[in-house]
Formats: C-alpha cells, structure tokens, sequence
C-alpha cells in the first residue's frame, strides 16, 4: 500500500502439507525459510499526511498502518498526569484484515495487544517532557498474517520518530516460536497456529533492554535463553531496516550522498535558546 | 573522547553521537559516558558542544516567541487558544485590551470562537501552559489572509541568516507574511497569484531545509514562477 | 467532519474571498476533481479490496463473501452490508469509538447507491432456501481525510465489488460445502456517487477538508450508467432552491463518467 503501484510478491504461500518435507540437510521451513530468517519487510515512514507522525510496515503478508498525535492536550483532562504525557496506544484491525471477516468492534485481543504495545513503547520515550500531555499512537492493520503485535511496535517506534517525539531509543520487535522442536524467528500465520510455542520480544537497540517479552507454550529454560537470544538478533535486523526508512524520506542515506563540506554556509537566524542538557 | 559521525550526519534516536565529555546542545542527552541523539536530524559537532538540528519536532512554546493560534475556547475570563504544542495557550483580559479593565467586556466582541490571532508569549506559567498577550506593534487579530502550515523546525530555515529569506520572498512577491515560531505562516497578498507563488516557495523550503546553497536556489526558483506568470 | 468542530473565521473569509473571483484555494475550477486513483485487488485476504486517492483523501474498501441466514421475508436471497470506519489515524479531531453520525451517513447513501442499482445479484448468492445465504460485507476504511469521503468511497467500493469473487458451495442432502473454487460476483451496474457542495452562491465538485468545513449544505447524487438517479442524499442545515438542484444534478452528472471509468480500470 503505497503511492507507488506495489507489484511486490510475497514469499509467504499457503505451506504444502508435505510430512517428508524435511530431509533436506539445511532444515527449511513450511514456506522455505531458514530458522532465523525473517520475512520480507519493507517499512516506510511519513505517509500518512494528517498525522503528527506515521509508518507503514509490510512484514510477510501483514499490512500495517500507524499513525501518532501529539504531543498534543489530553482530552479528557482528568486523565492526564501532572509530570509526564500520557502514552496512548490502541490496536485496531480492519473487519477485512482476517479470515472469515471480524467484527470492528475492539476485541478482548485488540485491548491486550494496546496494552502491550504500550509497555512496549514506554521505555522509549521522554514522557516526562511533556506533562498533562497526550501522545497518540494509533495502529489500523490492514491485512494480518501472523506476528501483527511485533510488526505494530516496529511501525509505532518508526511513526513516533518521524512525529519527531525525543526518545532515547528505537524499539525493534521480532518473535520466536516453535515447531517440530526446532526454534524459528518470525512467525508467520502457519506458524504461529501450529507451533508448539510463540515468543514476541520487544527491544531497544542502542540501550540493550528488553522492553516486551510474552511467551505461551512449551520450552524448557535452555531453550527460552536461546530464543531470547535469537529474538534479540531478530530485533538488531528489524532495526536495520527501520533505520533507513528513516532516513530513506530525507534521501541522505549514504556518505557519499552528503552534502559538500564548505558546511555550513547559512545557519539559522536564531541560535536555539533551549539547551537540552543531560536529564 | 570521539564523534562517532560525521559533521551533518544523519542520526537517529539511540545513536551515540559522542563519547566522552562535551556540553550536550539540542535533542542530545547523556548517560554517563555516552551522549545520544533524542531526534531524528543532523549531528553538528563543534569544539565545545554537540547538538542534533531535528528534521522533524513539534512546536515547544518559548517566552518570547511570536506565535499564530487560533480561539478554541473561551472559560472564566480568559481565552484558550490552539497553538499546536503540548497544551493549548491561556490569554487574560488584560493581556487583550490595552484600556483599564471593566468587569462588563463581552469577551466575544474581543475575540471570538474561531478567530485567529498573532500573539507573543509573555509567560510560561508552572504548569508549562504558554501565556499569551496581542498587546505590542504586529500583534492582534487577523481579518485577511490565510494560514499555512509547516514543521516548526524548520521556521528557522524560513527566516533565514537577519532574515535574508524572508525578507527577500516578502519583497519578490509582495505579500504580506507573518512567521509564527509555532510553524504557522499568515500570508496575504496583493492577488491570489502572488499568495500562491509563497505557498510554492515555502513548500519547497521545507522540502529542502536540510541542504545547502537554499536561498539562491530558491531565489532563482521565485525567478522562475514569476516570470511563468508573466 | 471539521478538524475541531471550530470553524475558522478567516478560512471561511478567504475561501469566499477566492471563490468570487471564480476560483478555488487549489487553483482548480468548480466543476474540477482533484487526481483520483484506484487500484484493485491489493488484499490477500478479502475477497474484493481497492484502494483509492482522491486528493489527499485515502481510502481501503475490502469486500469480504460469508455466509449466514437470511432475512425472513427475503429467504432466498443473498444480504449485503455496507459499513464506513472513520479511523483515528485519518484526522487529529477523530477519536476512537463506535461509528458518528457522519459515519454511519456515508456508509448508508453509499450502500443505497449499491442496492438501488440492484447491482448484485443477489438471488446468486442462495445457497440452501431459507437457510444459508452468502453475505457481502463492504467495508469502507478511511484512511486520511480531506474532504469528499463519499465519492472516493464510492467509487471504492464500485472497483472492489468488480474484482471480487466468491466461493462457491455445494449442496449435498442438505448440507453446503465450499467446493474450494471461486467465481466473480456479479456486478449488474456500476452506480458512481458525485457530490456537489454549496458555499454562499457558489456550487462546487469534490470538496476537500477546508471547504466542507465551511460548506453550506451538500447535494449527493448517485448515476448508474445510463445517466439514471439512483439515489440522492442532502445534508448540512441550509435550503437549496430548486434551480440549485438542477444545476447540481448536471454538474455531478457530467462527472460520473470519467469516475466510473477509473473505478472499472479502463
């Protein structure tokens, strides 16, 4: 979904039901992927002209939008807090979005999922910047296909950016799962339904933590440290792209692309009054 | 002690702009031995201090800023007024009307529910609500024109180095143009043609506001569309 | 649908203002669209979708086929509902929570324009009499907002019905079963919604946020292809006189055409 027309084939097929599928000597998954390979993502920021800030994410076959406000007054006022913005997040999914057609009405799920995203987000942000405040991330998935929770967090981390919100990180979002007994990162809808396990993380690059962390299904304790580990090296690659989606809208993304050193040439009228000093 | 970029480099929140001790500018903040960059923009190292120019921010009000905002509100004698920031503006009787108050002034027929206004921040009170006042030369009620809108990042850009931007739109167009530090631009013209020629101008302003040599390509640009409209 | 339900005194002076000397704040002309664009087909998982730009207005029409019961007095024909989200992220002024008056406004004339064209088949889509019946949802998503929701989504929905299929069933002693294959729906007619607004003495075609801000009323008028009035919807709270109608009927009669033709893809 994009200006452009999109011709973009997905790698991500109904799975064939092959019980002898894995004999092969580098195991591959139902839709042809290595254990730790991701789907086709392709992220883009700035596209919706309306709001504060906005991303666009294709991760496999999901289609997500999210668009932010703020930091902007809260209405109503009696929720706002006195030291820091408010963090709303909310997840909403097209009646379209999944198969057979689902109610618009915000499910015990979409609630959850808000929730999360929102735990998820937190960390990022300088809240306290802004008291009485709102900031609003709104996410509209168009089309799921497995892991929507991870891939909203990497659209709503990109979309807060662009908003121009300070942050002291990125928030990268990748899961792992299992099946047949084997760790795989980035599940998709096949996986995820017929998976022996499934663990959405949520991670800040630069600072190192871990900012989400579910898991449902079985693992024993070795095999929850590796796939925290794997999921971590997931995030570190999500990151990778929502990074140049960044910059990709400024088109400076390599350094021969900078511009000339006789820099710089005209600075603004006003030198900045506001020192942002350490906290 | 090291710069991990380089000079107008594009950084991200999270990127360690410098190692070491240096004073923390702009939308930098430091932890401990690192300083990171809080926006997306472009890192300008010089001896004593990094900052980060954002590329995109909201509008954080400022005492002394000349802003453009519009009445959303009218509550106990006071008007609050939509300025896009964080929260929305007060602004008292006194600070509207430069007579001795009377306790009878129908506060409609000063400004009105809908109407937009040029005003300056005089205060921020402790709850970092920006409080205005229309009392000074250029300040008031706006009756013609309309209002544009751009990132307030980028409003220093427009205003150019003493105002060589502005002031040479202003006198190639002759148009009428108020800048507000809040990213709102009232412009009125002579015609409409010559209002639409600073629309284009500022557009492509903002397009571009992160590269160089911008006043005489935009110069030429202005060249361009007025010698199209001839 | 304005930003925040406040209008602007200026906006509405200069918006006037230009008005009289014949042209619009975009530089376009009364009777002028702004660029529109449809693409089809863009969802895997619906059975008909379409995207469309109007402008800077966005929207997402997915047309999902399910099934249930039907109506009691209709048992052997198919149902189709129509519903519009205005989504938060499409305007800073709209927030979260179950459909407005304007919403569910646009949804309707939009589905009136479908059923009173009589464009789906819907005797088609009976499965088992009086039991099972397929169920076309159309859902109008809105995207981004300026001005004009109705037209875009008409057209929307026009395009996404064209390219949508359906699965087809099987009925074995009594019971249905999807056969797995899919066939296209049939689309009888192709009825395109233009709407016309007024400002002061000035009639004018696809408005964006700022002129429907300060709008007077607008008229709808939805045409099949052969130039008939399918449907017609006046809103907002001041009077057209007759002649007004008449000239907004040719005016959006005159655009229907090259609409429809972008929303078929020719």
């Amino acid at each position: 979904m994009s200006k452009k027309p999109t011709t973009k084939k997905t790698t991500a097929r109904k799975p064939v039901r092959s019980k002898k599928s894995q004999k092969v000597i580098s195991w591959k998954r139902a839709d042809g992927r290595l254990f730790d390979e991701l789907r086709p993502l392709k992220i883009e920021s700035g596209v919706l002209p309306n709001a504060d800030g906005s991303a666009y994410i294709e991760m496999g076959r999901n289609k997500i939008l999210c668009g932010v406000f703020g930091p902007r007054e809260m209405h109503p006022k009696h929720q706002a807090k006195p030291n820091e913005a408010v963090l709303r997040c909310r997840y909403h999914m097209a009646p379209f979005s999944v198969d057979p057609r689902r109610s618009p009405a915000p499910s015990r799920r979409d609630q959850e999922i808000s929730m999360v995203m929102r735990s998820a987000l937190e960390p990022a942000v300088f809240l306290e910047r802004y008291p009485r405040a709102s900031i609003d991330v709104y996410i509209e998935v168009l089309e799921a296909d497995g892991g929507t929770r991870c891939a909203s967090i990497n659209a709503a981390a990109v979309a807060l950016v662009d908003a121009g919100i300070p942050m002291k990180d990125l928030v990268a979002a990748c899961a792992v799962g299992k099946i047949e007994d084997k760790l795989i990162v980035d599940l998709g809808d096949y996986e995820d339904k017929k998976g022996q396990s499934d663990m959405p993380v949520a991670y800040m690059p630069k600072l190192n933590k871990v900012t989400l962390l579910q898991m449902d299904g079985n693992m024993s304790a070795e095999e929850n440290e590796k796939a925290l580990n794997l999921a971590i090296e997931g995030c570190k690659k999500v990151y990778e792209v929502q990074r140049e989606a960044l910059k990709k809208k400024y088109g400076i993304d390599q350094p021969q692309d900078r511009p000339p050193k006789e820099f710089p040439p005209e600075e603004p009228a006003e030198e900045p009054q506001n020192e942002e000093g350490p906290e | 002690m090291s710069a991990n970029f380089q000079d107008r480099d594009l950084v991200i929140p999270g990127d360690v702009v410098f190692e070491g001790r240096i004073r923390t500018g702009e939308n930098t903040y430091r932890q401990q031995d690192q300083v990171y960059a809080t926006r997306l923009g472009l890192v300008n190292y010089s001896p004593d201090n990094v900052n980060v120019v954002a590329l995109s921010a909201g509008y954080t009000p400022l005492v002394g800023d000349v802003v453009i905002g519009e009445v959303v509100d009218i509550d106990l004698g006071e008007w609050k007024i939509g300025i896009g920031a964080q929260t929305e503006a007060v602004m008292g009787i006194p600070d509207a009307v430069d007579r001795p108050f009377r306790t009878d002034y129908i506060m409609t027929r000063i400004l009105d529910i809908g109407d937009t206004l040029v005003a300056k921040i005089v205060d921020l009170d402790r709850r970092r609500t920006p409080i205005l006042s229309i009392l000074g030369p250029g300040l008031g009620k706006v009756y013609d024109g309309f209002i544009m809108r751009i990132t307030p990042s980028k409003i220093p850009r427009l205003i150019g180095k003493k105002g060589s931007m502005i002031n040479m739109i202003i006198r190639e167009t002759g148009c009428r143009i108020v800048i507000g530090q809040n990213g709102r631009i009232l412009i009125s013209g002579p015609n409409r043609e010559r209002e639409e020629m600073v629309v284009k101008v500022v557009t492509k302003i903002e397009l571009e506001a992160h590269t160089s040599g911008l006043t005489n390509r935009t110069q030429e640009y202005l060249r361009q569309l007025k010698e199209r409209s001839q | 649908m304005s930003k925040n339900n406040i209008v602007s005194h200026l906006k509405q002076k200069k918006i006037s203002e230009v008005l009289s000397t014949g042209k619009r704040m975009d530089g376009r002309g009364f009777g002028d669209f702004r660029e529109l664009t449809i693409k089809r087909n863009i969802l895997f998982k619906s059975e008909g979708s379409a995207e469309v730009w109007l402008g800077k207005s966005h929207v997402m029409v997915g047309v999902k086929v399910g099934t249930g019961t039907p109506f009691e007095d209709t048992p052997d024909e198919g149902v189709l509902m129509t519903n519009a989200e205005f989504t938060p992220i499409a305007n800073a002024a709209w927030e979260p929570g179950p459909p407005n008056e304007a919403s569910i406004e646009l949804a309707r004339v939009v589905d009136r324009g479908i059923r009173s064209a009589e464009i789906l088949d819907t005797a088609s889509l009976c499965i088992i009499s009086g039991k099972l019946v397929q169920i076309v949802f159309v859902d109008l998503y809105v995207l981004n907002y300026d001005g004009n929701l109705i037209d875009a989504c008409s057209a929307g929905a026009i395009a996404a019905l064209m390219g949508a299929k359906k699965p087809v069933y099987s009925v074995v002693e009594k019971e249905a079963k999807p056969t797995g294959e899919k066939v296209p729906l049939t689309i009888r007619k192709k009825p395109i919604a233009v709407s016309v607004i007024k400002i002061g003495d000035n009639l004018i075609i696809d408005p964006t946020a700022d002129e429907e801000d300060v709008m007077d009323c607008r008229l709808t008028v939805t045409f099949d292809e052969e130039g008939n009035i399918c449907t017609m919807q006046k809103s907002g709270s001041v009077g057209l006189t007759v002649d007004e109608i008449k000239k907004c009927i040719n005016m959006a009669q005159e655009k229907a055409p090259e609409i429809r033709a972008k929303a078929i893809g020719d």
